[in-house]
């Protein structure tokens, strides 16, 4: 990001007055102390573990009981076929509340959290220059919300191979594929859920330099997800369900198909970094123009 | 995306901007004398008079002006004592220097670069203390501190530990390093404040009430702080409202009410500006002493005949002369006493006696 630039010619103490030199490497070793600030944290090492709960439980009660006939979310039925199932599984139960709710806590305290506690001031007077600390924080909620989704699909990897094995993977289309071809589509649907997750990570980040009031971010983050799930389950609105927010984000079910349709999940995609950049755009805006009397 | 002000090449020393609006009357342009020790910064920065200067910055908060007109001047190598009652405008006229508010008029110089542009750029060299500490809870003060030092992006990743041990020690904070900062006592935050703004050696250190909660010990270990940076060079920008203290320890005072700065100067300076200092003398011969005191141009002239004693405002006469002048006309002096008003006597001359917070 930034390389040596000695300002001034002949400043090479460490411990000097005057105009300093900038040492490489800064961005790095701030994010290493941002995400340091976010994993020593109680509160979001117990979001992620609600989160690693989420295919235990399904897998626990999958093995208890096995499902029977179309009730329950998609994938269930197939769990006690391939282990894999319970990351799809986990991943379409998460969906709806649980990921929306881990973002909102998250993005929503990024930077309000830290005016409202009056720490921006101090970041911003060190000096981290405004664009920066949007960088960072981009980062740091970025690398939060792929943590919590690579979560969600490692503990079901894990309970689902332990509780059901991982064999053969019966696609959506009926065909089957090895292990292997398994596991790459399982990585595949994380990312996709990562990208389509992160545009609400974006949101919950523009909200957040609205306020100083880090449970009012938290809310509004998580409103956005149910404000869009609203307006997707209202059948007089279709002309723009495919325009929300929330919308594409169970089609990682494509990923699952024999034929993979690319154009969907491109354009998918496509709308959800949108949407981050959008949310991002306006943050900055927010964030370089605020006045920080907190 | 980052958008860090960097700056290569020559040190370039902008010219100081000229003064825009209605300049406060009492921020004269006069050079205020800039103390002997100020020459220990020899480099190219030292032919910038001032660390901090401020013309006609103006802040509005809806239809009220929080800050109006000032024009701030912080010589280099001064401790200046920033004074005015709550709500007075000190705090918004710092957050403006540092660059956290926007100033809807004037401009503002920090070590002679021109703020909030060259923000990236200077602000490395300022510490500062912003009403009051600031930290995360759940991690240590060392942690915190740690923090802040990784994101310093001119700060030496190799010294960091021994920094912040550094200045962990220098408050009196290293047995409480490893502490949750959430479980600090109030003095140790505001220790730990401190300490934040000590991470670095510093050519400017802007301390916003930097004495809060502390106990009479550590109100002292501050001024001792504060006086041991100033002999280093360090110009201190220190904002207060407990009088005595500051006048133990600064060069300089700017006092605020109303978001104005009504007064600016060395404390000389401004303490001449205020009442003026009266003398009083005991003595059996009062009338006497009246006469002479007149003649030798003393006004305000009082002979009090019960308690044998003449007082009379001393003006620019030195009081040797007025001893010299009282025994040439034989009178018989028991005493002779000089009472120079003190800053408390000034501030609250200047900003009134009321207890109600003005806005």
């Amino acid at each position: 990001m930034s390389t040596v630039d000695s300002v001034m010619a002949g400043d090479s103490s460490t411990a000097a007055y005057g105009v300093r030199r900038r040492y490489p490497g800064a961005f790095r070793r701030m994010y290493q102390g941002e995400m340091r600030l976010l994993l020593l944290r109680r509160r979001n090492l117990a979001l992620l573990a609600v989160l690693a709960a989420v295919p235990i439980f399904i897998g626990v009660a999958v093995k208890i009981s096995a499902p029977s006939g179309e009730d329950g979310p998609e994938f269930l039925n197939q769990v006690t076929n391939n282990g894999l199932f319970l990351v799809f599984t986990a991943l379409t139960v998460s969906l709806p509340f649980f990921l929306p709710l881990v973002i909102g806590v998250v993005a929503g305290d990024s930077i309000a959290g830290e005016a409202g506690s009056g720490t921006l001031r101090y970041l911003l007077t060190v000096p981290v220059t405004r664009g920066r600390l949007l960088a960072l924080k981009i980062a740091g909620v970025g690398s939060f919300t792929a943590l919590a989704v690579a979560t969600i699909a490692a503990s079901g990897l894990l309970i689902g191979a332990v509780l059901f094995g991982l064999g053969q993977l019966t696609l959506l289309s009926g065909d089957t594929v090895g292990v292997l071809n398994g596991l790459a589509r399982a990585a595949g649907v994380t990312a996709y859920v990562i990208v389509a997750v992160f545009a609400l990570a974006a949101g919950g980040l523009f909200v957040s330099t609205l306020t100083e009031n880090a449970i009012a971010a938290m809310a509004a983050t998580i409103g956005i997800a149910v404000l869009s799930a609203l307006l997707d389950a209202i059948p007089q609105l279709s002309a723009i369900h495919g325009f929300l927010l929330t919308d594409h984000w169970l089609g990682f079910g494509e990923l699952l198909r024999t034929s993979i349709n690319v154009g969907d999940l491109v354009r998918w995609s496509g709308l959800h970094l949108a949407y981050t950049a959008l949310f991002l755009s306006l943050a900055y805006a927010r964030l370089v123009t605020k006045d920080v009397t907190s | 995306m980052s958008v860090t002000t960097n700056r290569d090449g020559g040190l370039d020393t902008a010219p100081p901007p000229a003064p825009a609006t209605g300049v406060d009357a009492s921020s004269d342009d006069s050079s205020p004398e800039v103390s002997s020790r100020n020459d220990l910064s020899s480099d190219v920065e030292a032919t910038t008079e001032f660390a901090v200067r401020t013309d006609g910055l103006t802040r509005n908060f809806g239809s009220q002006v929080a800050v109006d007109a000032v024009g701030l001047r912080v010589p280099r190598g001064a401790v200046y004592g920033f004074l005015g009652p709550n709500g007075s405008g000190k705090t918004t006229t710092i957050r403006m220097l540092l660059g956290l508010l926007h100033a809807h008029s004037g401009s503002i110089e920090l070590l002679g670069e021109p703020m909030p542009a060259a923000l990236g750029y200077v602000l490395p060299r300022v510490g500062a203390l912003i009403e009051g500490p600031a930290f995360h809870p759940y991690v240590s003060g060392a942690q915190n501190l740690r923090r802040l030092d990784l994101s310093d992006a001119t700060s030496d990743p190799a010294t960091s530990r021994r920094r912040i041990a550094d200045a962990l020690a220098r408050v009196g904070l290293t047995s409480a390093a490893g502490k949750r900062y959430r479980n600090y006592s109030l003095g140790m935050k505001q220790r730990l404040g401190l300490a934040a703004a000590l991470l670095q050696p510093r050519d400017l250190l802007v301390l916003d009430e930097p004495t809060n909660g502390l106990d009479p010990q550590g109100t002292r270990e501050v001024r001792n702080l504060v006086r041991e940076l100033a002999a280093d060079g360090t110009t201190v920008l220190v904002s207060s409202h407990l009088l005595s203290e500051v006048e133990q320890v600064a060069t300089h005072v700017g006092i605020m009410a109303n978001g104005r700065l009504l007064r600016q100067g060395s404390l000389a300076e401004v303490l001449a500006g205020g009442a003026a200092a009266a003398v009083q003398i005991a003595t059996p011969d009062a009338p006497v002493a009246a006469r002479a005191a007149a003649a030798l141009g003393l006004t305000d002239v009082r002979v009090d005949e019960d308690s044998e004693a003449v007082t009379a405002r001393l003006g620019n006469v030195a009081v040797e002369d007025v001893a010299a002048a009282l025994v040439t006309a034989g009178v018989r002096v028991r005493g002779i006493q000089v009472q120079r008003p003190d800053l408390e006597d000034l501030f609250v001359s200047l900003t009134g006696e009321g207890f109600d917070v003005n806005r």
